[in-house]
């Protein structure tokens, strides 16, 4: 396989070092130590303000406007749960817990696998017009959510798709979709084109091709993928609130955490402890598929 | 209720990827029942089907009707021409929107990136890479209006007779010993603390994706160069980068975007005020804050589209030199 | 991939397109009565007041109320309606939004609906008039607050020799008392912070309303909030310097512009609850005192805080007295909804929320003994005494020039040299600019 620079993330087809571990400098010693301290230091940077939340979700609201987080990290300390328990005991959490899962993980899982679908033949079909359409595609990402909802919520009342998942899940699929697309594409054109090749020949079709070769290869690209779709998609409001409106009994957490603060501001400080609630399940998914990014993992995929 | 509601989740988890599945593998039996020479003619389009079908509905339709809505007066009733654009266009505080929006497009854009990739790399090589992605990430995982509010609490100013509640004033006070800085206030700094606080957000992004494509370089190539006797320095300069370059592209291309569409931070923070206005910000303020001008906000949107064709032709001459090698 | 393992998976699809048609979704179900779905700005402690004050309705008719809240009302209530897709009722963002929503005839005329020679005998007719355009009533209110009032600690305030047990009469005699505290304390006298998010500098432009409608008098004011007068007029720079006078002073307003422009009018007054005090006079509307327990869970009303009304200025206009309040109009006409509209403008429907506390009603039927405590009382009493009573001539500009006035304020007091040219700036788009 030849190391062309835009080859990336190549993968070799012969056996990688695996795991990771092993001769790349992995482990402390002195030489290394500018690294270890460079990247503390930039995790700590990046850690402050989440911990500023974090101790100003356990405090109690009158002390959070009147003095910095910090100063709860010394003595009287004056740590609540109230915050949480409020939020806990807010109208319908538990539902719109379970209606945040219903819109998330199909709104997921469809502009994915739409996504794989289009990002396969754009990087290895030939048809016409593929890279004026797929340019098309990314320029679409600059279209500003707030211009499309007035004509989409048109489309959706003469669908009947107001205030149903199923409006919502394709409404999410049409957002994400572009830059979905966008890196799949990136992530499967990089496929060395020697293993089509070699996989044409011994008979397979496109439609093997892409369970078996092209979907396990791209493990990693899949996996963060879903983790941002994922994301986005639980921690939207804006697309909650205008096509879903209504009942509140479809009502995403999103929307019931929205209105803990009333209409002049008060209770925001619920809005600490409801951030850490509403961010453990997206961070569960990171970190389960996190177990993807691991070198050599794609590797091993190719002989399966 | 909640069983019912369970029952349908369950459904849709089994369901929607049974449909998906089904679909393909449907459309593409259906067309191998075609004569040989027409399946590849035919193929593309189930794949890429879907795709262009909810893309068209959801934001090429709008998308036009935005084109076409920007040339009418805000009621609709009377054509303009580029009449909207002119009056958007000669503007100051748009002319200062714009001017901001170039300020999110590099400092942004390059905070996100090259933090994202600096991070990507040096924690592929430590034995606590897992936890350290993990904290760089969580500022993904927050909401905006949360993140809203970390900010406050970052950026929160007292006069300087009073005990500072800020993070960054209470060092900026008792560190440094200066005057407390009204960051969000202060026209020298403010827009600058906004784009900080979205970087802050944004880095996981950027290095999760990096670091996906990190972990498809193989290992023994990095190897041999070090064997060779290249430097770090080299391996990341003539190695890395070259390798990562695709995957750099698309997060550099999807971040100047996102700058270009940069809202939530500016809405939640200074509501576009002090000079800190952005383009999206501007047309969310000309649909719901000043009467609903479809024509001007419909207006903005357009030169939004106009302004992403240099990114959409940089990444056209990426895939021809792509394809040339290939 | 065989065929039986495709059929399988088509016959799911089949299950799965069911399940999404006949699924959980909006819109009015059959069980029982009609629901209605019904949008307002109201959240959280809010929320559960407008729920208690629907819910005789709801049981006494079998109907139910799907209730909505959203912060950005005004965004969410232009998409749904400009899509087709309104909600039934809705609590509508202000009567400048109201007439803009009337005038492109999406309300629902009330002429027929409420029983008008009640609404007159029970509202004060100001009431009435604000809620109609073109003549024909389209927005009940459902509660009002009193604004501008200023608020003290009478503790704190003893050792500096003012008393406001009886209230300055004039404005002048207020300037002179914080004179007073500024020279006996070497401290600010006032507390003003006007960040409030997307709304920013509102609570600023509550000051020049109060300024204006004693100064140039309740004729030219109401011709203000008609927009009809010149935001570049001599009265109104005079009633904008007026509060500049103060804001701009760092003798009189605490923490100077940074802290006035970066502090949220939620917590804008602690430094008079603090020890020792930052400041003592707070102005503001009568909702701000559950912010004060908020932020002091320990202080009480007329022991640890009390008020009075904005002092005249021009003994001419002496009573006129600003006031705000929250409308409600119907969208989509059904008589469930005709019926809900009717209960909301009773007496019985609005002493739930008075009960609850934060509301005062605009319904005169609404006892005294309804409030809560002795300073809600005492703001009822004095809307009751408000002569005339005169409506926010800000809620009542058209949604752009509020927005706009929100934003002259604000670089108002960055920039207080620039007073023209924001005057300007305003009138232009008063003018449709």
């Amino acid at each position: 396989m030849s190391v062309a620079p835009v080859a990336a993330p190549a993968v070799a087809p012969t056996p990688l070092v695996t795991e990771g571990k092993g001769p790349r400098g992995r482990g402390f010693t002195l030489g290394s130590l500018p690294l270890h301290l460079a990247l503390v230091l930039l995790t700590v940077i990046w850690v402050v303000p989440t911990l500023g939340l974090l101790v100003s979700s356990f405090r109690p609201g009158f002390l959070t406007a009147r003095t910095g987080w910090w100063t709860a990290l010394a003595p009287p300390f004056q740590f609540t749960l109230q915050n949480y328990r409020d939020v806990l005991d807010s109208y319908n959490l538990l539902g719109s817990f379970i209606n945040s899962l219903t819109i998330a993980i199909p709104a997921t899982v469809i502009p994915i696998a739409i996504a794989a679908f289009a990002a396969y033949a754009f990087a290895w079909m030939k048809f016409p017009a593929r890279n004026i359409l797929f340019l098309a595609l990314i320029g679409l990402l600059a279209v500003p959510l707030q211009v499309t909802l007035i004509p989409v919520l048109q489309l959706f009342k003469s669908f009947g798709l107001n205030g149903t998942f199923l409006g919502v899940w394709l409404a999410h699929t049409g957002y994400g979709l572009p830059f979905s697309i966008y890196l799949l594409r990136n992530f499967f054109g990089a496929l060395p084109s020697d293993l089509f090749e070699s996989a044409s020949i011994d008979g397979a079709s496109p439609l093997t091709m892409f369970f078996r070769l092209v979907l396990p290869l791209s493990v990693p690209a899949l996996a963060s993928l879903a983790i941002f779709q994922f994301l986005w998609t639980w921690n939207d409001l804006l697309v909650a609130l205008v096509y879903l409106g209504g009942d509140p009994s479809v009502a995403p957490m999103t929307v019931t955490i929205a209105n803990l603060v009333n209409s002049l501001g008060q209770g925001y400080e619920l809005l600490t402890a409801a951030a850490f609630l509403s961010m453990a399940l997206p961070l569960i998914v990171f970190l389960a598929l996190q177990r993807y990014f691991v070198r050599g993992m794609t590797a091993g995929a190719v002989k399966g | 209720m909640d069983v019912l509601r369970i029952t349908f989740l369950l459904g849709a988890v089994i369901g929607v990827p049974a449909v998906l599945v089904a679909y393909i593998v449907g459309a593409d039996l259906l067309i191998r029942l075609l004569p040989a020479k027409l399946q590849p003619a035919f193929r593309p389009w189930i794949w890429v089907g879907p795709s262009l079908i909810l893309v068209g509905l959801f934001l090429v339709y709008p998308a036009v009707s935005t084109l076409w809505i920007s040339l009418l007066s805000n009621d609709g009733h009377r054509f303009l021409g580029l009449g909207n654009y002119g009056t958007v266009l000669s503007d100051n505080s748009v002319l200062i929107a714009i001017r901001n929006n170039i300020y999110w497009l590099v400092l942004y854009t390059g905070l996100v990136l090259v933090f994202g990739l600096v991070l990507a790399v040096l924690a592929d090589r430590v034995p606590y890479e897992g936890p350290v992605k993990s904290l760089i990430f969580m500022p993904m995982a927050i909401s905006f209006v949360a993140a809203g509010v970390i900010w406050k609490f970052m950026y929160s100013y007292q006069p300087a007779i009073a005990t500072q509640t800020g993070t960054l004033n209470a060092v900026v006070t008792s560190v440094f010993r200066q005057q407390p800085i009204a960051w969000l206030i202060d026209h020298r700094v403010n827009n600058l603390a906004l784009i900080i606080a979205a970087a802050w957000i944004w880095t996981g992004f950027a290095m999760v994706i990096t670091s996906a494509a990190l972990k498809g370089i193989p290992g023994e190539l990095l190897e041999a160069a070090r064997v060779d006797g290249a430097t770090e320095i080299q391996v990341f300069f003539r190695m890395i980068i070259p390798l990562l370059a695709p995957t750099l592209t698309v997060i550099g291309t999807t971040l100047v975007i996102f700058a270009l569409k940069a809202f939530d931070i500016v809405y939640v923070m200074t509501n576009g005020n002090y000079d800190t206005d952005v383009m999206a910000r501007r047309m969310y303020g000309e649909l719901f804050n000043y009467g609903f001008r479809v024509g001007r906000a419909s207006a903005i949107a357009v030169l939004l589209l106009i302004a992403v064709v240099p990114v959409l032709i940089f990444n056209l001459r990426r895939f021809q030199s792509q394809e040339a090698i290939r | 991939m065989g065929s039986s393992r495709l059929g399988r998976a088509f016959s799911v699809a089949v299950l799965v397109g069911l399940l999404a048609a006949c699924g959980p979704g909006a819109g009015s179900s059959t069980s029982g009565g009609t629901h209605l779905h019904v949008i307002a700005t109201w959240a959280a402690d809010e929320q559960a007041s407008f729920k208690a004050m629907v819910k005789p309705w709801e049981d006494q008719t079998g109907n139910k109320v799907d209730y909505e809240a959203s912060r950005d009302l005004n965004a969410l209530l232009t998409t749904r309606v400009q899509a087709g897709t309104p909600p039934d009722l809705a609590g509508l963002p202000g009567p400048g939004q109201m007439a803009e929503f009337a005038k492109a005839g999406k309300l629902v005329n009330l002429d027929n609906v409420v029983d008008m020679s009640a609404m007159n005998a029970q509202y004060g007719a100001n009431w009435v008039k604000l809620g109609s355009v073109g003549g024909h009533l389209v927005g009940i209110f459902i509660k009002t607050s009193i604004k501008g009032l200023i608020y003290y600690d009478p503790k704190t305030l003893s050792s500096t020799g003012v008393d406001f047990s009886t209230p300055p009469k004039t404005y002048d005699e207020l300037t002179a008392d914080a004179n007073k505290i500024q020279s006996a304390t070497h401290k600010t006298p006032w507390c003003i912070g006007v960040e409030s998010g997307a709304a920013s500098g509102w609570p600023g432009t509550d000051w020049i309303k109060d300024f204006f409608l004693r100064q140039a008098g309740p004729a030219k004011y109401e011709l203000w909030g008609a927009g009809q007068e010149p935001w570049n007029s001599p009265e109104m720079k005079t009633a904008w310097q007026s509060f500049g006078a103060v804001v701009n002073s760092s003798k009189l307003t605490y923490g100077g512009k940074n802290y006035v422009l970066s502090t949220n009018f939620g917590t804008a007054f602690d430094p008079m609850f603090q020890s020792p005090p930052g400041c003592y006079l707070h102005h503001q509307a009568s909702f701000i005192t559950s912010f004060f327990t908020h932020d002091f869970p320990n202080i009480k009303p007329v022991q640890d805080f009390g008020f009075f009304g904005f002092p005249d200025i021009n003994a001419q206009y002496s009573g006129a007295q600003v006031v705000a309040g929250d409308l409600f109009g119907i969208f989509k006409d059904s008589p469930a909804a005709r019926s809900l509209l009717k209960y909301l403008t009773t007496a019985q429907a609005q002493q739930i929320w008075v009960k609850r506390g934060g509301a005062v009603s605009p319904n005169k039927q609404v006892p005294l003994s309804a409030y809560p405590d002795a300073l809600s009382k005492q703001s009822a009493q004095l809307l009751l005494a408000a002569n005339p009573p005169e409506f926010d001539a800000g809620d009542l500009q058209t949604n752009a020039l509020q927005t706009a006035f929100f934003a002259g304020v604000v670089s108002y007091i960055q920039n207080p040299g620039q007073l023209d040219s924001i005057l300007n700036d305003l009138e232009k788009k008063r003018n449709g600019g």
